[in-house]
């Protein structure tokens, strides 16, 4: 699985990150605070919302229940309306047919709208080594792969970002692969915004493949749906000859009509807003407006395994609207890189693990990422039960996982074990530990250096005392034997 | 391409094994008693209301008014170059023309004369009031959709009789079989601290002229 970092920190590296978490923690508390705000507004609008809630939900389940048929008629639809459908196992299979697809336009480079399942596949990472630019073109997004980080957020893939961190990264990066940053600019966010637009525009006009996701397939009439603000998925969408959309098979719904409760559980649940600024619709290809060239990449990766299992296939009908991150007391503590996966939060403890099995002790940790407090189902606009869904993988990786409960929590425990099992070891990372408490005073530390940070990551520790009990042992006692 | 029926079999098949056994709902099970309808006393009203909490600006007129209306918003605008999508009515069209250098689509604009038109003048086919939002489907008079992207503003002319309650009511007036664009607003962002900021990619300006009786 990509994007799990276990790597054991160099001391340099895990001050570096712990100072950045101060800043992660602050921005990520205001953030999550606004969002979770403006939308508790627009939800409360609607005197049916439960009602939408609801059929939502039926939807999804009824879709996902009949799974084969409605993959069939999308199929049909899309290839009858002038597009091309592929179907990928995994996503080694994904990038192989994507790459393929650049290949045979003759370009070497592709605009991207933000797309979660071409992130969970590392499509970028993948082109890149076949020589093909991908340039990311939501704002966020952007600031990510210019900075070479990466997203915490389903949403606001830059939630752990503040706006003088922002300009440091345009005026530093943008120049690398385009129109630089002007000399001038300053933190104002529309002075950030236009910096933006200026260097994107040019690659919209001159690119000739775009590559999107989507929010919901239409089985009934092939159309693809896609959800933004920015009016960089309209470029992408209209402005280049070649399309490729990269679509998880749990997308689709089964008829126009379906829509209705989505478009306005979507928005409401995800921006706070009414309705976002952009949704475009597109039904293969039409004449003289937009790509001729259109293929759709159906991906499973791990997503029809998840479907067996009974209790935990309700997470394939997530819309990632990440309402339940905004709500979750750990997310909001622990960021959204903490969780290893594009998929943090509430959704990602569950939804990661299926999908990429819980071989992983990373993976296999992840359902017990959370205090089960139920906030997240509340605000689930398809009602996925995750608090449930978490117990039930915990149960099931205790059953995958022959001796996971002498492990206890998976690497954590035995890391702490690890720790303590040496006392040469255990006095390192107090050491590390108590610098720490030095560097942040008595205000708590965010995150301790591996492997406590997979305890740390769930959970506040309190800054640690400038000295150990046992520095403090040794300072006073030294010489008097046994230290345990 | 060999690989990718194997992998459609593959996937297909994996999704069987996975449901066998299990239930297969019904679709016409699907509970649905959420507001196919929402009951507001004044649609152009709260159109106009939700409309402007997106800052976009917003204009009620009537049909004899409307072109005066329009040639305001256009100087304000300090717009020279007007596209004109095909298909819009004479009425809307000719005033413009008037004043303007107005740019038709046929033969197809360059991408660069796109770019750089001022403005652009369309109709809609339905508003939705409740959200605020218009929906193009790029029919006569709307443009392809490259047509309302690349111009920095674009004044979209609703009449009254098309605005319709919700997002139910929209969705039943339109058919997907062609591209369709749902608007609501300018371009907009939040990326950065969540700060909203309007104008992206997008056209900056948004003018919704609403004409009372048409
Ligand atoms: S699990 Fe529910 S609340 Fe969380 S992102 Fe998915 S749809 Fe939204």
């Amino acid at each position: 699985m990509s994007g799990v970092d276990l790597g054991m920190p160099t001391f340099p590296d895990a001050a570096h990150r712990a100072v950045r978490d101060a800043q992660l923690r602050h921005n990520l508390g205001r953030a999550t605070s606004t969002i979770r705000n403006k939308r508790a507004a627009v939800v409360d609008e609607l005197d049916d919302w439960e009602q939408l809630r609801a059929s939502g939900a039926a939807i999804k389940a009824h879709t996902l229940s009949r799974l084969d048929t409605y993959l069939e008629r999308f199929e049909s639809a899309v290839t009858a309306a002038g597009g091309t459908v592929h179907w990928a196992r995994d996503a080694a299979e994904a990038n192989r047919i994507v790459t393929e697809l650049v290949r045979e336009t003759g370009e070497t480079e592709a605009v991207k709208v933000k797309s979660m399942a071409t992130q969970e596949i590392g499509l970028n990472e993948a082109l890149a080594s076949a020589g093909i630019s991908a340039w990311e073109t939501d704002l966020a997004e952007l600031i990510v792969q210019l900075d070479e980080d990466r997203p915490s957020h389903i949403l606001v893939p830059a939630i752990h970002r503040n706006r003088s961190e922002i300009r440091e990264i345009f005026r530093r990066e943008m120049s690398g692969s385009g129109a630089p940053a002007p000399a001038d600019l300053t933190d104002d966010p529309v002075q950030l915004a236009e910096a933006a637009r200026h260097h994107l525009r040019e690659k919209f006009l001159r690119a000739n493949v775009a590559i999107s996701g989507a929010n919901f397939a239409v089985a009934e009439t092939g159309s693809l749906v896609v959800v933004e603000s920015e009016g960089n998925g309209r470029m992408c969408l209209t402005m280049p000859d070649n399309l490729i959309s990269v679509v998880g098979i749990e997308k689709l719904v089964p008829s126009w009509r379906d829509l209705e409760v989505f478009l306005q559980l979507l928005p409401r649940s995800s921006t706070g807003e009414r309705m976002n600024p952009y949704t475009s619709v597109l039904s293969g290809v039409t004449e003289e407006d937009g790509p001729s060239n259109f293929h759709v990449v159906l991906l499973d990766n791990g997503r029809s395994e998840a479907l067996a299992d009974e209790v935990g296939s309700q997470a394939l009908r997530c819309i990632r609207c990440s309402a339940c991150l905004n709500v979750c007391p750990v997310y909001e503590r622990a960021g959204g890189h903490a969780y290893g996966s594009v998929y943090p939060g509430p959704i990602g403890a569950v939804l990661t693990p299926q999908l990429y099995g819980v071989e992983s002790e990373d993976t296999a940790s992840l359902p017990y990422a959370s205090t089960l407090c139920g906030a997240c189902y509340d605000v689930c606009p398809v009602a996925i039960e995750i608090p449930e869904l978490l117990v039930h993988l915990r149960h099931r990786t205790t059953r995958e996982r022959k001796g996971w409960f002498d492990r206890l929590t998976g690497t954590a425990m035995r890391g702490l074990g690890w720790v303590f099992g040496d006392s040469k070891r255990l006095g390192r990372a107090q050491r590390i530990a108590s610098l720490g408490g030095r560097l942040f005073g008595r205000r708590g530390i965010g995150r301790l250096p591996w492997p406590m940070s997979r305890w740390t990551d769930a959970r506040d520790a309190p800054a640690p005392a400038s000295e150990s009990f046992r520095q403090w042992w040794e300072r006073n006692r030294t010489g008097s034997g046994d230290e345990r | 391409m060999k690989r990718s029926s194997d992998a459609r079999e593959a996937v297909l098949g994996s999704v069987r094994s996975a449901l066998a056994g299990g239930q297969r709902g019904s679709a016409d099970s699907i509970p649905r008693e959420y507001r196919g309808q929402r009951h507001v006393e004044a649609l152009p009203e709260l159109f106009r209301e939700r409309v402007a909490e997106y800052r976009a600006a917003v204009h009620t007129t009537d049909s004899t008014e409307a072109p005066e209306t329009v040639l305001g918003v256009l100087e304000r605008a300090d717009a020279r170059r007007v596209v004109v999508p095909e298909g819009l009515p004479a009425q809307w069209s000719d005033p413009v023309a008037e004043h303007h250098d107005t740019l038709g689509d046929r033969p197809r604009l360059s991408t660069t004369t796109l770019e750089n038109a001022d403005a652009v003048l369309t109709t809609c086919t339905v508003g939705i009031a409740t959200t605020g939002t218009i929906v193009l489907d790029h029919g006569p008079g709307q443009g392809r959709r490259a047509l309302t992207l690349l111009p920095d503003t674009h004044v979209c002319l609703v009449a009254a009789s098309r605005i319709v309650d919700d997002v139910p009511a929209a969705l039943a007036e339109l058919d997907p079989a062609g591209p369709m664009t749902f608007i609501s607003g300018p371009s907009a962002t939040s990326d950065i601290e969540l700060e909203r900021v309007e104008g992206v990619h997008g056209p900056r300006d948004l003018h919704v002229v609403i004409v009372g009786d048409v």
